[in-house]
């Protein structure tokens, strides 16, 4: 069952980063920068145990927003686009369970198989937890203009 | 208040709100195929029906705090309770600074410099920012904002986004980042800050928020790799816990021959064995040399090799972790110590290797000095170990002082090759020993002041004053071209003055590597992340050169004892 819109997936896909917000024990946002690799109407992303800290977080709470705001890292594309999503966390093949994603993510940093060449020299960084985001709602300026309204959208709506 | 929500649909006549099979494939302007290809990343079994619509209404989830053992000893890497991942409340004059993680993930939540009115400065020079507050549902909102940051008195304004509605009072997160697309894919440039607060209102629907708090990196300022070293506490406590969570000991999958390996720095070898094997060469020709003592020589040079490194780099840890105050450490020593603190569990046995490895290297040199032992070669001995010991362990730290390059190019030049030379020969030194050593001293010391470029801002503030951190651009390529350019002159200089062979003039086919290792440099000298490759690039030329160099002596030996013909070579 689609999850997002067509242009917000588009978006999504095409965004090299965006912005994961999860939310600290003590109740503020904390933002990541992160790159979201679009799986159907899923956003994967992968985090290194090097990083666990948003894991950890992610959690403790599984309520998570991702954005896409950057309008330098998605190319031709225009618009900007929030994501309420719930957040799930894999962690049982921290060693290889993320190479599923590597082509859509060598698509979006090609100097990811560089860095993969060098495992050996990095093997925490390729010891990675997948985190799998589910859209409940969003938000998308179709045009980028967050000074206007957004147009809103609630997961259940676009399979309609 | 939460963001108002269902505000007019996003579903129009003109566009199907949902990704239909036809509009992917219809999609040209999308850059690649939506639709994934083979099955998803396996996940615990999902709840996805629930995708209706979930709603304030949804029940808030219970909260726990996460399992995150506490750590061993007091550490401001500690993830809870304040974040992002600080244990102690910061002050306004405390900050969180984030190294930056692999491709993906961009940042990290670590411990740094950047106090609150630096990460509000670093605010200043965006005009947007993401705005992020955590509704009265539970979830976290982002919405791009125009900022106006006053700098001077810390304060960031910004106006309340249209649709939505923040609280008075309300924490909020202010982010802004950057990367910068590459023509080839990818990105590069990655810098971000967040600073937190909370809003006040002001007039006319603005509202301005007084940081209290900061997390900012940037890949000019802390390499990606200088970075990695820094967070292994993270991913210590992250095995910790999960090993808790399951009631099983999990590790990464690191063998503890391997983590040993990575530890020693086993592929540096090389830098050892070089300048020893045309120790050997000079020796051969000069027909001094002995297959015992240099069979000998060749372990104990291994011997302190791997025990300096992995002395090294326990030293590093331990000043990493000890304290916690990772703006203590530097890229340079960060990395060193990943290399050791990636082994983990295996830290444990990083002391008794060392001390292997030195207790292993004194005996062997017992037994040289036993067999062909000398005043001269004792001194040579003394001198490299001296310089083992005083190139990374407090207090001399030579490599923090601007002495790196030139102890590097000691120990890996004249120390080694003479000394090597000097056992052989039963005490005597050689003018082409001398001359050979050199160069490829010169050039294991370019290793090292290259590799400590990209790390400069960050061994500017741990303290470490290399020279790259000591010498603007210009000087610091002067300080390149020169040492280059003496290295292979120098062999000309010899093979002309009949003091070298001739087939060491085969090092010169290095040249051009040289030159692109310059090229590089210069292009790209304020771009850390472009440097990796001349980084790649100048170890290569260091190890060429040494290659070459030993091929020269091989045909110049052949010559020698095969052809008669030392006179042409010579």
């Amino acid at each position: 069952m689609p999850a997002l819109p067509y242009p917000v997936a588009r978006l999504i896909d095409a965004a090299l980063v965006g912005e994961l917000t999860v939310v600290g024990s003590d109740g503020r946002p904390i933002v990541y920068p992160i790159v979201p690799l679009l799986w159907g109407d899923r956003i994967f992303m992968t985090s290194s145990v090097l990083d666990s800290a948003k894991i950890a977080h992610i959690k403790a709470n599984p309520r998570v927003s991702f954005s896409v705001t950057n309008t330098d890292a998605i190319g031709t594309h225009t618009g900007k686009v929030t994501v309420q999503c719930d957040a799930r966390v894999a962690e049982d093949d921290l060693d290889t369970g993320w190479e599923k994603l590597l082509p859509n993510w060598k698509r979006k940093d090609p100097n990811t198989l560089a860095l993969i060449k060098e495992r050996l020299a990095y093997p925490l960084i390729f010891e990675r937890v997948l985190i799998e985001l589910t859209p409940r709602r969003t938000w998308f300026w179709p045009d980028g203009r967050t000074d206007q309204a957004p147009q809103t959208t609630v997961a259940a709506e676009v399979a309609r | 208040m939460s963001p108002r929500l269902r505000l007019p649909g996003l579903r129009r006549p003109s566009e199907p709100a949902g990704p239909e099979p036809a509009e992917f494939e219809a999609a040209a302007a999308a850059p690649a195929p939506l639709e994934p290809k083979g099955a998803a990343p396996a996940l615990p079994a999902p709840e996805r029906a629930a995708l209706t619509t979930p709603g304030p209404e949804v029940p808030e989830p219970e909260v726990p705090e996460p399992e995150v053992p506490e750590p061993a000893a007091p550490s401001t890497e500690a993830m809870e309770p304040s974040g992002p991942d600080a244990p102690a409340p910061l002050t306004a004059e405390q900050s969180v600074a984030a190294p930056a993680e692999a491709s993906v993930d961009t940042v990290s939540e670590e411990p740094g410099s950047v106090t609150v009115a630096e990460g509000v400065a670093c605010l200043a020079a965006y005009p947007r920012a993401v705005l992020s507050w955590v509704g009265e549902d539970g979830y976290p909102m982002n919405v791009d904002v125009e900022i106006e940051v006053r700098a001077a008195e810390s304060i960031v304004r910004f106006a309340e986004p249209p649709g939505f509605r923040i609280a008075p009072g309300t924490t909020v997160a202010i982010t802004a980042s950057h990367v910068r697309p590459l023509a080839a894919g990818g990105f590069d440039e990655r810098r971000h800050v967040t600073v937190w607060g909370q809003v006040s209102p002001r007039p006319r629907g603005r509202y301005a928020v007084t940081p209290s708090r900061v997390w900012a990196w940037g890949e000019d300022d802390l390499p990606l790799a200088a970075s990695y070293g820094r967070r292994l506490g993270q991913a210590r406590r992250y095995f910790e816990s999960l090993s808790v969570g399951r009631s099983v000991t999990i590790r990464p999958r690191l063998s503890a021959r391997l983590a040993l390996f990575r530890a020693s720095h086993a592929p540096f070898l090389r830098a050892t064995f070089v300048p020893l094997l045309l120790g050997l060469a000079v020796a051969i020709r000069a027909g001094v040399v002995d297959l015992v003592t240099a069979l000998i020589m060749l372990a104990l040079a291994g011997a302190v090799h791997l025990g300096l490194n992995v002395a090294g780099g326990l030293f590093d840890l331990l000043h990493v972790s000890g304290d916690g105050d990772a703006r203590q450490s530097s890229a340079r020593s960060t990395t060193v110590a990943g290399a050791v603190g990636d082994a983990l569990a295996q830290v444990a046995r990083i002391p008794p290797l060392a001390l292997g490895c030195y207790l292993a290297a004194g005996l062997l040199g017992l037994a040289l000095l036993g067999l062909r032992g000398s005043p001269e070669a004792t001194a040579v001995a003394v001198l490299g170990v001296a310089l083992t010991i005083a190139y990374g362990t407090p207090p001399f730290k030579l490599g923090d002082r601007g002495l790196g390059e030139v102890s590097a190019a000691t120990g890996f030049g004249p120390v080694l090759l003479l000394g090597t030379y000097a056992v052989q020969s039963r005490g005597a030194f050689s003018a082409e020993a001398l001359l050979l050593s050199i160069p490829i001293g010169l050039l294991a010391g370019i290793t090292v002041y290259v590799g400590a470029i990209p790390n400069r801002v960050a061994d500017a503030r741990a303290g470490r004053m290399t020279l790259p951190v000591r010498w603007s651009k210009a000087i610091a390529i002067l300080g390149f071209d020169l040492a280059l350019a003496a290295a292979f002159v120098i062999l000309v200089l010899g093979v002309a003055a009949g003091l070298l062979p001739i087939p060491v003039l085969l090092a010169l086919a290095a040249v051009p590597l040289a030159m692109r290792v310059r090229s590089d440099l210069n292009h790209h000298y304020d771009t850390p992340s472009a440097l990796t490759a001349a980084l790649a690039a100048n170890a290569r030329l260091h190890m060429n050169v040494g290659l070459l160099l030993i091929a020269g002596y091989l045909v110049a030996i052949a010559d020698q004892i095969f052809l008669m013909r030392a006179p042409f070579l010579r």
